[in-house]
């Protein structure tokens, strides 16, 4: 409201626009506070299983309910590296496609084309997660692992038999949830830089794909970083999709094969039939967590962005 | 300075909000609305009994409602199947008028909600299904084997012990892939129950419970997430409600009872190991914790099956209302049972009905029993 200069300060203090002001004022405050009441109530609702298992907590691999035995570790573990794995196939295919739409493709196609991709990020992710149960862990099980296991099998990381639900199967599912955001914004990015950006660079005879290398992708470099780290932001809390094709099964393996379990998957399993308080207490924590997580990687992806800005001189957040 | 005023506004409405919000309860916000209360004047008006809990009786209990609002239209019973755990959650704070649990209120649960009052409404079958290409249903299995499996010990179909239990069917060589729920259900309390009664080796490792830290496999969220894993993946073995398996035609083993035989898991054999453990079933007023008929007696008695259960207040504080949720539940272990079978639930034995009439005469407004004699 400050930024008004007309403002009403001085006239009848029931004015519309004071009215307006307050009301505007009051529904983004609302935001602010209902964020934080979310932290508070996490922090405080957690408080037992915080007292009961102090940091332990985040290093202990056991998850036993019968024994009331809690570690979150292993949901840390699956989380992160499910969303790495994602955005380790999600960034190269969503930036392919945000050059080819704002660089390459013909303009006729670009409209329609975009708007298919955006209309996936739309599909419920519980169908997306019976398509991965039907379709996409049977075909991974079937002709994806089975290659990577005898040329890559030396690896720890293919190493092992594959059942269809696994790291692998969740990283690719969320992969594919997050490249309609990540190369929308990515996409919108590029468009933004200026043309003559371009134009220098082919006047000093760049090829098309270098001046989309030199002229383009340095100038929306900040762009397209926040763009990732919005599709990472998605992938650590997408939970219905990844819950039924991961395997459920809170064990740290090394393999992609080995199945593995997620902190929003453990939440949406086991929140309705828990009900001792050390229990919820403990799942309540997981929440807490991922919330905690999610903030650190939205701003340290801020900092990054505010850091590259300044280098650069340019480009947009 | 007007500004000031604004800040001040906006900061009192925020501190309001905050306020509003934080004085809720502090347990889990219950979705069902309280009903209205009825004046007890008006009888025709339509009252409405708000229950929530299990998903396992659920079909059931959508068919007692329609069925009951033919007879008495002016009460409609709507049920939300929210699982046990939130059930349990949400009788204990009373904003609903009954609960359903597929296990019995564990010590801890059922002394936080006093006066509660646990009624069999039917009884839930778990089978241990399997994927096993060119082999039907009628793998014959013991307790001490299933444990094996599930605790990732016995590893390949052909290992002598599975094979010692069916002489004349050829296992191949192939590595066991276990499917176990992931989601918190009374499906895996049934047969971690089971498992621990059988297996010390178990009860001392996993134990029993809605969900428990299973040493091998892969989850499935709910029946079809099982049903799905052992679908897609031959030489795999799962567990899932009998009336699952039954209609999606997947093959299950004949389980070795406390008798020393192999039986199906029929309805029959069901209901026969729940007729079996009525002399070992508490009042209906007491804890049912330790409560199981899972390996119960009797030579054709399946070995692992429970108990599904209404939960409702012994002492009720709305007069009207009470007396239709008694005359409900009366009508549910009786002519309710009827429709058991047809939905594949197993019907409750006369014993367990009588138990039923005797704890249902325990429900009352101020020491007013609503169904008599």
């Amino acid at each position: 409201m400050n930024k008004i200069k007309y403002s009403i300060f001085g006239r009848s203090k029931l004015s519309g626009d004071f009215i307006f002001e307050a009301l505007v004022g009051l529904f983004a405050l609302g935001v602010i506070v209902l964020a934080f009441l979310l932290f508070r109530e996490l922090f405080i609702e957690s408080q037992l299983s915080r007292n009961t298992f102090g940091l332990g907590f985040l290093t202990t691999s056991t998850w036993n309910p019968v024994n009331e035995v809690f570690g979150a570790l292993p949901f840390i573990f699956g989380t992160i590296v499910s969303s790495f794995l994602a955005l380790l196939i999600a960034v190269p295919f969503s930036l392919g496609i945000a050059i080819f739409l704002s660089e390459l493709a013909p303009e006729k196609l670009r409209t329609p084309l975009s708007f298919i991709i955006e209309l996936l990020a739309a599909v419920p992710s519980v169908i997306i997660g019976l398509w991965g149960i039907f379709i996409l862990a049977p075909f991974i099980r079937d002709y994806l692992a089975p290659p990577l296991s005898t040329y890559l099998g030396f690896l720890p990381l293919f190493q092992g038999p594959m059942y269809g639900l696994s790291m692998l199967t969740g990283g690719v599912i969320l992969a594919i949830m997050i490249i309609p955001i990540t190369s929308s914004i990515s996409r919108e990015v590029i468009m933004t830089v200026p043309t003559h950006q371009r134009e220098a660079a082919l006047a000093l005879g760049a090829t098309g794909w270098e001046t989309t290398r030199i002229a383009v992708l340095p100038y929306a470099r900040s762009g397209i970083f926040g763009a990732v780290i919005l599709g990472f932001g998605r992938a650590i809390g997408e939970t219905m999709a990844v819950t039924m094709v991961i395997g459920n099964s809170p064990r740290i393996s090394a393999s992609l094969f080995s199945p593995s379990y997620t902190m929003a998957s453990v939440i949406a399993n086991e929140f309705t039939e828990a009900t001792s308080k050390l229990y919820i207490s403990s799942l309540i924590e997981i929440g807490f967590l991922l919330l905690v997580i999610s903030f650190i990687i939205n701003i340290a992806a801020r900092i990054l962005v505010w850091k590259l800005l300044k280098v650069e001189g340019g480009g947009v957040t | 300075m007007n500004r000031l005023k604004i800040i001040l506004i906006l900061i009192l409405a925020g501190v309001l909000l905050a306020g509003c919000v934080s004085k809720q309860p502090s347990e889990v916000q219950p979705t069902v609305q309280p009903t209205a209360t009825v004046q007890p004047t008006k009888a025709p008006e339509t009252v409405t009994l708000n229950g929530a809990g299990a998903t396992f009786p659920y079909p059931l209990i959508s068919k007692w409602s329609s069925e009951y609002n033919k007879i008495k239209t002016n009460i409609q019973i709507n049920y939300q199947s929210v699982g046990s755990g939130a059930g349990i959650k949400q009788i204990t704070a009373r904003t609903v008028d009954f609960g359903a649990s597929d296990a019995p209120l564990t010590e801890q649960e059922y002394a936080n909600v006093s006066g509660i009052l646990q009624i069999p409404e039917s009884i839930g079958a778990v089978v241990v299904a399997y994927n096993l290409p060119g082999i039907q249903k009628g793998v014959k299995l013991s307790g001490d084997v299933i444990a094996d499996i599930f605790l990732g010990k016995i590893t390949k179909w052909n290992d002598p012990k599975i094979v010692s239990l069916n002489p004349g069917i050829q296992f191949p060589a192939k590595d066991i892939i276990v499917a176990h729920r992931s989601d918190g259900s009374g499906t895996t309390f049934v047969f971690s129950d089971y498992l621990s009664a059988v297996s010390s080796d178990w009860k001392s490792k996993v134990g029993k419970g809605k969900s428990v830290n299973w040493p091998v496999g892969l989850g499935g969220k709910g029946n079809e997430g099982v049903a799905g894993l052992l679908n897609q993946n031959p030489y795999s073995i799962g567990y899932i409600e009998l009336a699952y398996a039954k209609l999606q035609n997947i093959s299950y083993a004949y389980i070795k009872n406390k008798a020393g035989k192999f039986i199906e898991p029929t309805l029959e054999t069901t209901a026969n190991a729940a007729a079996g453990a009525v002399s070992i079933l508490p009042a209906g007023d007491v804890s049912w914790a330790s409560v199981s008929i899972v390996d119960a007696q009797g030579d054709n008695s399946y070995p692992i099956s429970s108990f599904t259960y209404l939960l409702v207040y012994k002492n009720q504080v709305d007069q009207t209302k009470g007396k239709m949720l008694a005359e409900f539940i009366w009508w549910a272990v009786h002519d309710g049972q009827k429709y058991s079978s047809d939905l594949l639930y197993v019907p409750l034995p006369d014993e367990v009905v009588s138990l039923n009439e005797r704890t249902i005469k325990l429900m009352n407004y101020n020491g007013q029993p609503f169904i008599q004699g």
